[in-house]
């Protein structure tokens, strides 16, 4: 019956419905489009994770102490799910090694950084005629874009733009909601350059085959709409599909893909499939952007616009090189005022509080936030839940989030995953709305992460017993082998002559096989012994008092270095267990 | 480190509580001016004890006590406790049966969010099953009695010495108890409504008290504090129900308005099925409850051995309420089912 | 009243003839039980538990002859998970059997080591890859932790890599949050350190 009516709905539907629960939270988000996007001047030294995207780490190409230039491949992908660095300008390659990244758990991640010698000099590059070259060709090159989704999911673009057989795409969606509060990047970027989006939706559309594209946008961003739809009239593409720009009333969060699908065209995609499993395909704005630069210019993925905004003097948008510290984009915030006590990354409802400002810009990076007291109040102590079910009502994904409250404070990970944990989208609807302020997202993710963490054991487990298993079975064959052999060379030998020490004779030569593969061994050992005694390095004994103070100095140096990465480390380490 | 999200707009638990006290008080008011203040110094005994063996409990159980003393869940039971005694009980009946629905339905179970069974409506079937007598004793209103009842007469009967007045002489008995002694008489309900507690569509006087309270839970919905699930389904199918029976034989069942303004319906519609803790948190599941509810409660009036079966019924369906989650789970985005 | 004697043994005897046709119909091949408790074993096979391996300790277990508690891979959680399986009391491990420890990938020092293929015999799940007079390496995703490869390398070349925490691996914490503060300095921090 109920699916019935969803049919029903479906189809007869209104299309532009709400978003089914939903929340809508102060949008705060005039304070940062009073000005055009701002440029940051070339700071000196960029850090670029390895880590800015969904899937394999890129495989390093350089060495420390290697000149690049601007837009030089400095890792390439590896494997099917994986995405490039490039150098975001020209420079000299200084480390390889473990820097702070801005992540949740404040530990350091492998980084290149770069010392930036302002001379922002560009690599050969040269456009590519999309419209000509054959797909798979084109997908081969996204490979060394480093494009990867810049709405903040960070998923390699190429791996969305391939279409099989099995897998076709009717129906483009271009993401322009930005539904959380606080954040304009996408908003100033349409503002501003919206011809050049349409142009990366040509190029979407040309590689997906799709027969209509709908641009999404909330309705809080009117200027924004309005140029898109001027953008769209005038693009070549109109005439060839269904081009248009579709309102969405705004309610947080319909910038969720499937929700703004959903909002879209109607259609609910499955939680077990994927979108181009029902013949649809979600893309950000600044990412369709990237594509028409990489493809109609030649320009990898170097920067993307970032929103500072909150407590600073002069909040705005900017283009920020990937790897430009944070501290950069502060500054040219207007620098924060006094009471500020934290830094968010990302938006309100779902970023995360940076371990240090020293991080650097990645590519999922849309927003600071300088936060402080009476922006964000520190929460109250939470109370029991009341089973009032508000969050229930504002869950998009029509979740029971009292359920798995009460399933994941209890560790009850099984019945979690039963109440359809990993489909909950970690939003902050169900927190934003509670009125004992319990943490529930904090919870949700501890279980989930607890659930992938078994899950991963488990796996592991049952591969060792399978291998425990094989090996149990191999020593048991390789004993009946050799008892077959004996036996065989017994009947061999008793043919030939029957001597009843033929047995032992082949023992004794086993034997003695034993013994010379021991004194083998034995001599092996010594000479082991032997060389490690020998190899010690030679110019360290017998130098010179000025050269041994130098060495002490280097090596103290580098002990200083390892102690600051490990204590700061440690310190965020620390002050979560200090949480426990 | 990361508390994401970062911002709140829901209303704190005692925000709420207060709200739903305010929403009773159109109720207060119009039973003291029905019934005499007597109710009020009900309110303040029962408020007393609910807070003070709140504090007792948190304290044995080595809770803190401020925050869980001001979110008001615990005044909230003892004013909806209080208002469904009879007004001129002794001050002992309400001490008890609020000790009881805190210490025991509430701080027992692990206290707010975790009592199964409301603890108000424990604390009422506590007392009717083990005091019936002084329960099934109600003041007339005002306007009825044969003896003024002064306000010192009143603070008398509540605390014991009463001079010479008995409970006999001021009590009468209620619509729903005359309607059900009277029909096992083989009176027809046309002559039983003549008599003079029934006023217009309940009880004479009681009439204005359940008005009020309806006036109060329309505040909640618009303060969305309640969804409509609970109390439609709940008046809904109490006058389906109701309605069905009289249509069919009208000299044996009384018109649905009279179930639905007589007795605990508005009330209970509003302020008491409505608590969260102890119901269901689907909105099918709300549905299905509060039918249960009224399904039962009708039952129970018409057929069972007590006036009002409203206090039962909350307590049956309250064991309901795990299955009836379980059941009425709703679609997940993205599932089919 | 003969009836119902009647009744009843008829009512056996039909119930007893369905549960031993359910009982042949339905048979599970081998002991599931033995199986149930190796899906909760570890599988690091390091024999710390007394037995050469996780399948023995199940078969042990299953029998009666082993206690819940000699595993210190499977940790706290492993115990309490096969005491749920066997209707037991919950036991805390016993220490005699080892103390569980982070979990480790055991390194080979390619300077120091002979090729002497002692560590790949003793390896319980072929984890060490190499021949006689080869280099020995460790394939650390297969690598159980279990140590057993340490005590036959003759020129100690072996040591324990306890698991780094990194962005990759990293879980989210248990959410703590206090309801009361435990002194006045801390209360201003309670708030925001959710």
């Amino acid at each position: 019956m109920s699916s019935l009516l969803n049919i029903v709905k479906q189809n007869f539907g209104s299309r532009t419905i709400a978003v089914n629960g939903g929340v809508h939270p102060p949008e705060h988000k005039q304070e940062s489009t009073k000005q055009p996007i701002g440029h940051l001047a070339l700071p000196k030294r960029l850090v670029l994770p390895l880590r800015q995207h969904v899937g394999n780490l890129p495989k390093v190409l350089v060495n420390v102490g290697d000149k690049v230039l601007k837009g030089q491949l400095l890792a390439e992908a590896e494997g099917n799910i994986s995405a490039a660095i490039h150098a975001p300008t020209s420079g000299t390659v200084v480390a390889i090694e473990d820097a702070l990244i801005p992540h949740p758990s404040g530990l350091p991640d492998h980084c290149i950084t770069i010392d930036v010698d302002g001379k922002d000099e560009w690599i050969a590059h040269c456009s590519t005629d999309w419209r000509k070259q054959d797909k798979t060709q084109l997908l081969e090159s996204l490979r060394d874009s480093g494009i990867v989704g810049l709405g903040g999911a960070a998923f390699p673009t190429q791996v969305k733009l391939r279409t099989n057989a099995k897998s076709h795409v009717d129906t483009l969606v271009i993401n322009a909601a930005e539904c959380e509060p606080y954040i304009t990047c996408d908003d100033m970027l349409m503002r501003e350059r919206a011809d050049q989006i349409l142009k990366g939706v040509e190029i979407a559309q040309h590689l997906l085959g799709a027969k209509q594209c709908l641009i999404g946008i909330e309705d809080n961003k009117p200027e924004a709409a309005e140029a898109m739809r001027l953008a769209c009239l005038n693009s070549p593409l109109a005439k060839l599909v269904t081009l248009k720009v579709v309102v969405v009333p705004t309610q947080y969060p319909s910038g969720d893909a499937r929700q703004l699908i959903r909002l879209l065209t109607g259609i609910e995609v499955p939680a077990d499939k994927r979108s181009t499993d029902v013949g649809l395909q979600c893309f950000n704005v600044a990412t369709l952007l990237a594509l028409h630069r990489y493809f109609d210019f030649g320009e990898p993925s170097l920067s993307r616009i970032v929103t500072i905004t909150g407590n600073v003097k002069t909040p705005a948008n900017f283009e920020v090189l990937f790897g430009t510290p944070v501290t950069e984009l502060v500054k040219a915030g207007g620098g924060v005022l006094a009471d500020t006590d934290d830094y968010i990354m990302g938006g309100p409802m779902m970023g995360f509080s940076l371990p240090s400002i020293d991080v650097p810009i990645t590519k999922a990076a849309n927003c600071i936030i300088a936060s402080a007291p009476n922006l964000f109040a520190p929460a109250p102590p939470a109370m029991p839940c009341i089973r009032c079910a508000r969050c229930a009502d504002v869950c998009p994904v029509s979740l029971q989030p009292q359920e798995l409250y009460w399933f994941s404070k209890s560790s009850n990970l099984e019945k979690a995953r039963d109440y359809n944990l990993f489909d909950c989208i970690e939003c902050g609807c169900c927190t934003y709305a509670c009125p004992s302020n319990i943490p529930l997202v904090q919870y949700y993710r501890f279980a989930k992460s607890e659930i992938i963490a078994q899950d991963r054991a488990k796996e592991s487990a049952d591969l060792a017993r399978e291998r425990n298993e094989f090996r149990l079975m191999r020593i048991e064959r390789e004993k009946q082998e050799r008892a077959e052999k004996h036996a065989q060379k017994a009947v061999g030998a008793k043919a030939e002559v029957a001597k009843p020490e033929v047995g032992s004779t082949i023992e004794a030569i086993d034997d003695a096989a034993m013994a010379a593969k021991k004194a083998a061994i034995a001599a092996a050992i010594e000479r082991a012994k032997a060389q490690k005694a020998t190899t010690t390095p030679q110019n360290v004994s017998d130098t010179k008092p000025t050269v041994e103070a130098e060495i002490a100095e280097i090596n103290a140096r580098r002990e200083a270095a390892k102690q600051a990465v490990n204590k700061q480390a440690g310190d965020n380490i620390g002050s979560k267990q200090d949480e426990k | 480190m990361n508390r994401s999200p970062y911002v709140t707009s829901a209303p704190s638990v005692s925000m709420i509580m207060v709200k739903v006290m305010l929403a009773l008080v159109p109720g207060i008011v119009a039973y003291v001016w029905v019934f005499g203040a007597g109710i009020l110094v009900m309110l303040s005994l029962a408020s007393l004890t609910a807070l003070a063996a709140e504090a007792l409990m948190l304290k044995l159980r080595n809770r803190p006590i401020k925050p869980f003393l001001m979110d008001g869940s615990a005044l909230l039971t003892a004013w909806l406790l209080a208002l469904s005694l009879p007004p001129l009980a002794p001050w002992w009946l309400v001490v008890v049966g609020t000790f009881f629905a805190i210490v025991i339905a509430k701080q027992l179970y692990g206290g707010l969010g975790y009592n199964p069974f409301n603890p108000a409506m424990v604390g009422y079937a506590v007392l009717l099953i083990s005091f019936p007598v002084i329960m099934t004793h109600w003041p007339a209103p005002l306007e009825l009695a044969q003896a003024k009842l002064s306000f010192e007469t009143q603070l008398q009967f509540i605390f014991g010495n009463s001079s010479g007045l008995s409970l006999d002489a001021v009590s009468m008995a209620t619509p729903l108890d005359y309607l059900k002694t009277q029909l096992t008489l083989h009176h027809s309900v046309q002559e039983i409504t003549v008599a003079p507690q029934f006023g217009l569509l309940g009880a004479k006087g009681g009439e204005l008290v359940v008005s009020a309270y309806l006036l109060g839970g329309l505040y909640l919905l618009q303060q969305r504090l309640i969804t409509w699930h609970l109390p439609v389904a709940f008046l809904g199918v109490l006058a389906l129900m109701s309605g069905a029976f009289y249509l069919v034989d009208a000299t044996h069942f009384t018109h649905p308005l009279f179930h639905l303004f007589t007795g605990a319906s508005m009330l209970g519609a509003f302020f008491i099925i409505t608590d969260p803790v102890s119901g269901p948190t689907t909105p099918k599941g709300k549905l299905f409850f509060a039918a249960g509810i009224a399904v039962l409660t009708y039952l129970i009036r018409v057929y069972g051995g007590y006036p009002d079966g409203v206090a039962f019924s909350v307590l049956l369906m309250n064991m309901c309420v795990p299955l009836i989650d379980a059941w009425t789970q709703p679609r997940v985005f993205g599932h089919q089912k | 009243m003969l009836t119902a004697v009647y009744v009843m043994l008829g009512l056996a005897l039909v119930l007893g003839v369905l549960l031993g046709y359910s009982a042949l119909k339905f048979k599970v091949e081998g002991d599931p039980l033995v199986a149930r408790i190796d899906a909760i074993l570890p599988q690091t096979q390091c024999g710390q538990c007394g037995f050469p391996g996780c399948k023995p300790y199940a078969t042990a277990i299953a029998a009666g002859e082993a206690d819940i508690n000699q595993c210190p891979p499977g940790g706290d959680a492993g115990a309490r998970a096969l005491a749920d399986l066997m209707g037991m009391e919950y036991k805390p491990l016993n220490a005699e059997h080892g103390l569980p420890k982070p979990k480790s990938v055991a390194l080979i020092d390619e300077n120091t080591c002979i090729g002497c293929t002692l560590c790949i015999q003793a390896c319980p799940v072929d984890a060490i890859l190499g021949a006689a007079k080869h280099m020995h390496t460790i394939i650390a995703s297969e690598c159980t932790g279990c140590e057993l490869c340490l005590a036959p390398c003759p020129v100690d070349c072996i040591t324990m890599e306890p698991i780094a925490e990194s962005p990759d691996n990293w879980k989210w914490r248990y959410p703590v949050f206090e309801i009361k503060p435990a002194s006045p300095a801390s209360s201003s921090q309670t708030g925001k350190r959710h």
